[in-house]
Order: structure tokens, then C-alpha cells, then sequence
């Protein structure tokens, strides 16, 4: 029993591949939203349920659910043919550095990477013409902000009170160099490291864009959806957003689909390298699984370079290992220098901080961040300490 | 129930010292009815006296080895904290706002459930129908009503100088309570009607032609003579619907999600207790939440001095 969460039914036709004489993968759906996925998953594994084999697990949830023992070890061969490659199938290694590192909890491979998403800065090509941005270059938020503004676009964020939200700023800050946490390994005592220099630099451009008229007005609530229409509407102008989002016109919206450019994430700070968005999902198999063993030969399957291949031909989830970009079907549906700037952008990417205590970190932030338009020079310091209290139990969250 | 109970009592006081007959029937009784009430003690009490010792540890589901006794600590953290106010003081205004405008709007609908002459069972059952459906569902019913991208409450009242068509009513602290409060208010205030169409019945009709006769006007006979005699049912009225308002939960999960700081106190519990697997910090709040609910309602029914026996007609 596989649990899955929701897509256009890549992980349900993976896991009829995967099945074999010996055992049928069944899937399961999750709730759409990340944080109810974790919330299911980690109630009933708390609860040391054995219905549960495996699960597609969000990476900042992935420390958590190790750290509290809820998987079960992978065996050493596994993560070695995952990280280098060989063992049984002698293939090329099936992850990328850094959905390894998110996958990764006290040195140890927790999760078998699946797929690896980021965000890329896509584009209304007709609007840049007429804003006359030259987009062969990496272009700031600043720029993106004052372009939209100036010529009536609107921009689409991730800004409502959710995980989403956590992605762009911890996107921005480590844009700037900076990052939310460090030692993360700590746990409670991590050091915090948000108010800083980029922290206040994310601040300022949060700032910037709810106070512009380029801010849909559905900014404090928006999310990848939301985004998505407002870029499809007649105001879309830029977006941010992940990789599946560039088959979403093609149905409903064929002008829009035809509009769309694409680049690189936008720099937070003029000349330093973006650091767009990780996401993705990793296989964990359940410590409490009764199928253990064959869970782990399910995993390896569900997680070979073909088989994720076949879930980004059908979701636009893309693959979490080059080999996987390598599936031939890809190379039909989306043009070669799309796939390129997809991985280019996963090799830059800024994985959110791996640490049993995401989800307080990230509520933290919601909590302090939200919403867009109250974020100003302070906020950084702000969430910085109550982080840190809430970490410690000292506030309520 | 309570007149089959308590007949045997009073008899058998009167009668001292019992015979051994009723002795042994009230031992039987006794025996009897001790299953049912171990399985309440099971599944009620059990779970209060959990969630009281949980709530005296720093427990989290996640981290099962860091569990360590902290006494009040929880306590005091919860009641030190800003928010835990904050939550409260929301709580309250959308208690004292929906049960308020309920009260009023419940009552005319209970006038017109009481007086009407034809249609009777189709005006009934319609006034009934909100309180019939899911509360989840009717958030969700009102959340598309309020958005800002297919809600039609922004086209129709666009008119209003601060309605645009891109108002967006989730996006501010009190347009996103009204937002939930006309959802809770909808919702319930059947329930309240029904309450008070019990009260209204009660009224003598005797009075009321008295009343007539002597010459008071409609107001005077609402004022002096309908509303007086069923002050027990208003106040039944009001202190089940309080309780109930004080919980609120469903609407501000499926509107906000607790954003622009609606959350209410049930609310802030699920969020530490469900989403933050903090189980000692959740069952501080929770026991807190029950003590406030007890002072609510011992307030209440004495502010009011409401007699529950009265209502149910057996004063």
C-alpha cells in the first residue's frame, strides 16, 4: 500500500509497473495540501500502523519523520546505487546532489528521491516585448517588480498563509546568501540566522512588490493555483512557479500557452546567483510496514531513472536524477532548453533546512511574514526571535 | 427519565430505615446499571483525566524521547502568551456578535414559524434547511461566497462605496471575521428559532386576548406579555447557542485557516495538538478550553438565573 499525494496519475501507473508476481502496489491518495499529508502520515505511523508500506514524503518533512523513527533504514547497497550508481541494475546514480541532502538525516539516506521540482521565472513573452526587458539575461526582482508596474502587469507569488510562502522567502534569503537556520542538526538549539543581511533584503522585496501595483489583489491568499490564473489572465505578466505549470494552458488558455517564456529564478541581489525553490518527493518506506523488505525493492523500482521518467511524462513533476531527464518521451513534450534550465535550476536550487523542526520553523514564519504587506526592516528580527521561543516552548504558535 | 429516577428516591427516604426489600432492590439497581456506567466513565471520563496529565508534560509525537515532566509549565507559557488572549478576545466578539444578531433575527423567523397560516410545514422546513446542512459544507458554500475570484458577493454589492470587485475579504482581520461570523450566523440560527418557537408556544393565548382587550398595543404585548413569559426559553436559547458559538471551529478552518488572526480557542488547540503534535501544550489548551466553557456557562445561568427545569415545562 503506497500513499500517494494527489497528481494526474503518474505514481498510479508507476506503481502498476513496479508490481510484480510476488506483490501488487496499491496507491492511496493524500490530501492536497502538504501539511495535511504530514499530518496524516505522522499520526498513524505515530500510532505504529501497519497499513502503511510506503509514502511519497515532501523533503521538509523528511528529518521529522526520521528523526522520530517512523522509517525504516534503507540497506547500505540501496543508497549507495541511489548516490553512485551500480548495484543490481549497474545503472548511472539516481539522484541529483541535492535531492540526496534533502533526502539525507544524520548522514544516513532516509528516502528514495523520486521526483525533484523547482521553480523557474516564467513569462508572458508579449508583455516583456512590450516592457522591452531583455530576458536572455538574469533579471532581479527588482526589475520584475518595476517592469510589471509600470506597464499594468500583475506578478504571481505564493503568499498565503502556508508552506508555500516559506518556499519564496527562504527562495529570497538564500538568493541574498543567507539562510533561515544553520546547524541544523541541532534540533531546538539550531542557531537562527534570518535576521541578516538577506533576511532584511527578502524583507525589502516582499515589501516592494505588496506595496506596487504590480501585487494581484489576491496576494495575501495566493498560492500556485492563484498564481497560475493571474498569470493567465490579461494582467499575467511574470510568475513564479513550479515546473508543471507549463502544460497548465494548453487545454483551457492555447494563446497563453504559446505566450509563455521562460529563465532562471530572479535574483534577489543584482549579480549574486538565484537560488530557486526546492521541492520534490521522496519514497520512505514505514518501519512499521509488515512488508518491509519487499517495500524497499518497491521503492527502488517506483525510484529508477525510467520509472521517473514516466511520472514526469504524465504529472510535469520532473525527475530528481539526470538519468531520469534522459526518458525519451520528455524530450517530445517539453523543448530541450526548458529540460536544460530545469535542471540547471535543481542543481542551484536552496533545499529549505533540513531539521526535525520544519514545520515550527515554518509556522514561525507564517505566523511573523503573513501578511505580505505588513513585512517591513523588522520582520526578519522579529521572526527571528520568536523562532527561537517557540523552538523552546516558551510561545504558542 | 428524571420523574422515573427520582421517584424510588424520595419514597425510600421517607420511609426510614429501608426494609430489607428495597435494600436488596437498590442494590440490584445499583448492579444494574454499573456497566453503563463504566462505559461512560471509559469513554468520557478516561480521556479528561488523560488530556489533564498529558498536559503536564512537554510531549511532542514526533520526539517521543524528549518527554519530560514539566508541572504547570504549559500553563503558564499558554497563559503568558500573547495569543492565547488574542484567540480569546476573537472568541468572544464572535460569541457575543452571532449569538446577539441570532437572538434577533431568530426571533422574528420564530414569530413567523408561530403565527403563519397557510404553508405552514413548507415555511417550517425551509427555515429549517441551514441548520440541516454540514457545518463544513456550509463554510465551503460561504468561502466561495466571499472570494475574491468566483464569489458573488463582490459583483452584487459592488454598488457599496466599499465593495469593489476586488475586494478581498480575506485579506483583513475584520472583514474576514464578518465573513465568518454571516457563515456561523446563517448556519445556526435555525437552531435558535427553534428554541424559541418551543418559548413561543408556551405563551397563553388567554394572555394575550386579555392583554388585547385591555388595549395594549402589538409592541406593548411583545414587550410586556410574550417576552416575559418565555424569558426561560430565550435563555436556554442563548446559553446553548453561547456554548455552542464559544467552540466555533469548522467555519474558520475551511475560510481562513486561522489567517489574519481569526483563530478562535478551539482553533489554537487543534493547530498545537493535531498539526504540532504538541500533546502537552494541546491538552493544557483544551483543559483550558473546558474551564472557560464551565465559567460560561455557570455565569450565564447565573447572571440570568435561568431555570433549566422551568424550561423543560416541569417548574
Amino acid at each position: 500500500m503506497w500513499y500517494i499525494n494527489p497528481d494526474s496519475g503518474g505514481q498510479a501507473a508507476v506503481a502498476k509497473n513496479c508490481s510484480t508476481g510476488d506483490y501488487a502496489i496499491t496507491t492511496q491518495v493524500l490530501p492536497q495540501d502538504a501539511s495535511q499529508q504530514r499530518i496524516q502520515l505522522a499520526r498513524r505511523l505515530a500510532a505504529h500502523d501497519s497499513g502503511i508500506d510506503l509514502m511519497s514524503i515532501d523533503p521538509p518533512y523528511t528529518a521529522e519523520f526520521a528523526n522520530a523513527g517512523f522509517l525504516a533504514p534503507i540497506p547500505q547497497d540501496l543508497q549507495d546505487a541511489i548516490k553512485n550508481g551500480g548495484g543490481d541494475s549497474d545503472g548511472p546514480p539516481q539522484a541529483f546532489g541535492g535531492a540526496v541532502d534533502a533526502a539525507t538525516w544524520d548522514g544516513k539516506l532516509v528516502a528514495f528521491p523520486f521526483w525533484s521540482n523547482t521553480q523557474v521565472l516564467w513569462y508572458r513573452k508579449s508583455f516583456v516585448q512590450k516592457a522591452g526587458l531583455d530576458m536572455s539575461k538574469p533579471v532581479t526582482w527588482d526589475q520584475i517588480i518595476d517592469a510589471a508596474a509600470k506597464n499594468g502587469g500583475r506578478i504571481g507569488v505564493q503568499a498565503n498563509k502556508y508552506e508555500g510562502y516559506v518556499v519564496w522567502i527562504n527562495a529570497l534569503i538564500s538568493g541574498a546568501g543567507g539562510s533561515i537556520i544553520e546547524d541544523a542538526e541541532k534540533g531546538v538549539d539550531a542557531k537562527i540566522t534570518i535576521s541578516s543581511d538577506a533576511g532584511t533584503a527578502a524583507a525589502g522585496i516582499i515589501r516592494k512588490l505588496a506595496h506596487s501595483p504590480a501585487a494581484p489583489p489576491d496576494l495575501s491568499v495566493s498560492n500556485e493555483g492563484t498564481a497560475g490564473s493571474t498569470f493567465g489572465s490579461p494582467a499575467g505578466s511574470f510568475l513564479v512557479n513550479w515546473t508543471y505549470i507549463f502544460h497548465n494552458y494548453d487545454q483551457t488558455e492555447p494563446d497563453v500557452a504559446k505566450d509563455i517564456g521562460y529563465t532562471m529564478y530572479p535574483q534577489t541581489v543584482q549579480g549574486k546567483d538565484a537560488r530557486p525553490p526546492y521541492g520534490g518527493i521522496g519514497i520512505g518506506v514505514s518501519k512499521y510496514s509488515g512488508h518491509v523488505d519487499e517495500a524497499m525493492k518497491a521503492a527502488a523500482c517506483i525510484t529508477n531513472a525510467d520509472n521517473q521518467g514516466v511520472n514526469a511524462e504524465m504529472t510535469g513533476n520532473m525527475p530528481s536524477s539526470a538519468a531520469g531527464y534522459a526518458y525519451p518521451a520528455l524530450a517530445k513534450i517539453y523543448p530541450a532548453d526548458l529540460l536544460k534550465l530545469f535542471q540547471d535550476s535543481v542543481e542551484a536550487a536552496a533545499p529549505r533546512s533540513v531539521t526535525p523542526y520544519w514545520s515550527d520553523i515554518s509556522s514561525a514564519i507564517q505566523s511573523t511574514w503573513h501578511p505580505p504587506i505588513s513585512v517591513d526592516a523588522s520582520t526578519p528580527k522579529d521572526s527571528a526571535s520568536f523562532i527561537d521561543d517557540v523552538l523552546h516552548g516558551k510561545r504558542l504558535l | 427519565m428524571t420523574t422515573t429516577v427520582a421517584t424510588p428516591q424520595t419514597r425510600a427516604t421517607r420511609r426510614a430505615p429501608a426494609s430489607d426489600r428495597s435494600t436488596a432492590e437498590n442494590r440490584l439497581g445499583q448492579r444494574l446499571v454499573a456497566p453503563a456506567v463504566l462505559l461512560m466513565l471509559l469513554v468520557t471520563a478516561w480521556p479528561m483525566i488523560q488530556a489533564l496529565y498529558l498536559s503536564l508534560f512537554r510531549y511532542r509525537l514526533t520526539t517521543p524521547d524528549d518527554r519530560e515532566f514539566i508541572g504547570l509549565g504549559n500553563y503558564l507559557t499558554v497563559l503568558g502568551d500573547g495569543l492565547f488572549w488574542k484567540v480569546t478576545l476573537n472568541t468572544v466578539i464572535i460569541m457575543v456578535v452571532t449569538v446577539a444578531v441570532e437572538l434577533v433575527i431568530g426571533f422574528a423567523f420564530a414569530m413567523v414559524m408561530h403565527r403563519i397560516v397557510f404553508a405552514r410545514g413548507v415555511m417550517r422546513t425551509s427555515i429549517l434547511i441551514p441548520y440541516g446542512i454540514i457545518t463544513v459544507v456550509s463554510a465551503f458554500a460561504w468561502q466561495f461566497t466571499f472570494s475574491i475570484n468566483n464569489g458573488w458577493v463582490n459583483s452584487w454589492f459592488a454598488w457599496l462605496p466599499w465593495i469593489g470587485t476586488d475586494t478581498n475579504w480575506y485579506g483583513g482581520h475584520w472583514s474576514a471575521m464578518f465573513a465568518i461570523m454571516v457563515s456561523e450566523i446563517w448556519k445556526t440560527t435555525p437552531f435558535m428559532s427553534l428554541l424559541l418557537l418551543a418559548g413561543l408556544s408556551q405563551v397563553s393565548e388567554d394572555m394575550l386576548e386579555a392583554a388585547q382587550v385591555d388595549g395594549a398595543t402589538w409592541w406593548q404585548r411583545l414587550w410586556k406579555v410574550i417576552l416575559p413569559n418565555m424569558r426561560a426559553a430565550i435563555m436556554v436559547a442563548v446559553l446553548f447557542r453561547a456554548l455552542d458559538a464559544f467552540r466555533i471551529f469548522d467555519n474558520i478552518y475551511i475560510m481562513t485557516k486561522g489567517a489574519q488572526n481569526t483563530q478562535s480557542s478551539s482553533f489554537l488547540t487543534y493547530r498545537q495538538v493535531i498539526e504540532q503534535f504538541q500533546l502537552g501544550m494541546g491538552s493544557a489548551l483544551s483543559v483550558l478550553l473546558f474551564l472557560t466553557v464551565l465559567l460560561l456557562a455557570f455565569l450565564i445561568v447565573r447572571l440570568f438565573r435561568v431555570d433549566l427545569a422551568q424550561a423543560r415545562g416541569e417548574g
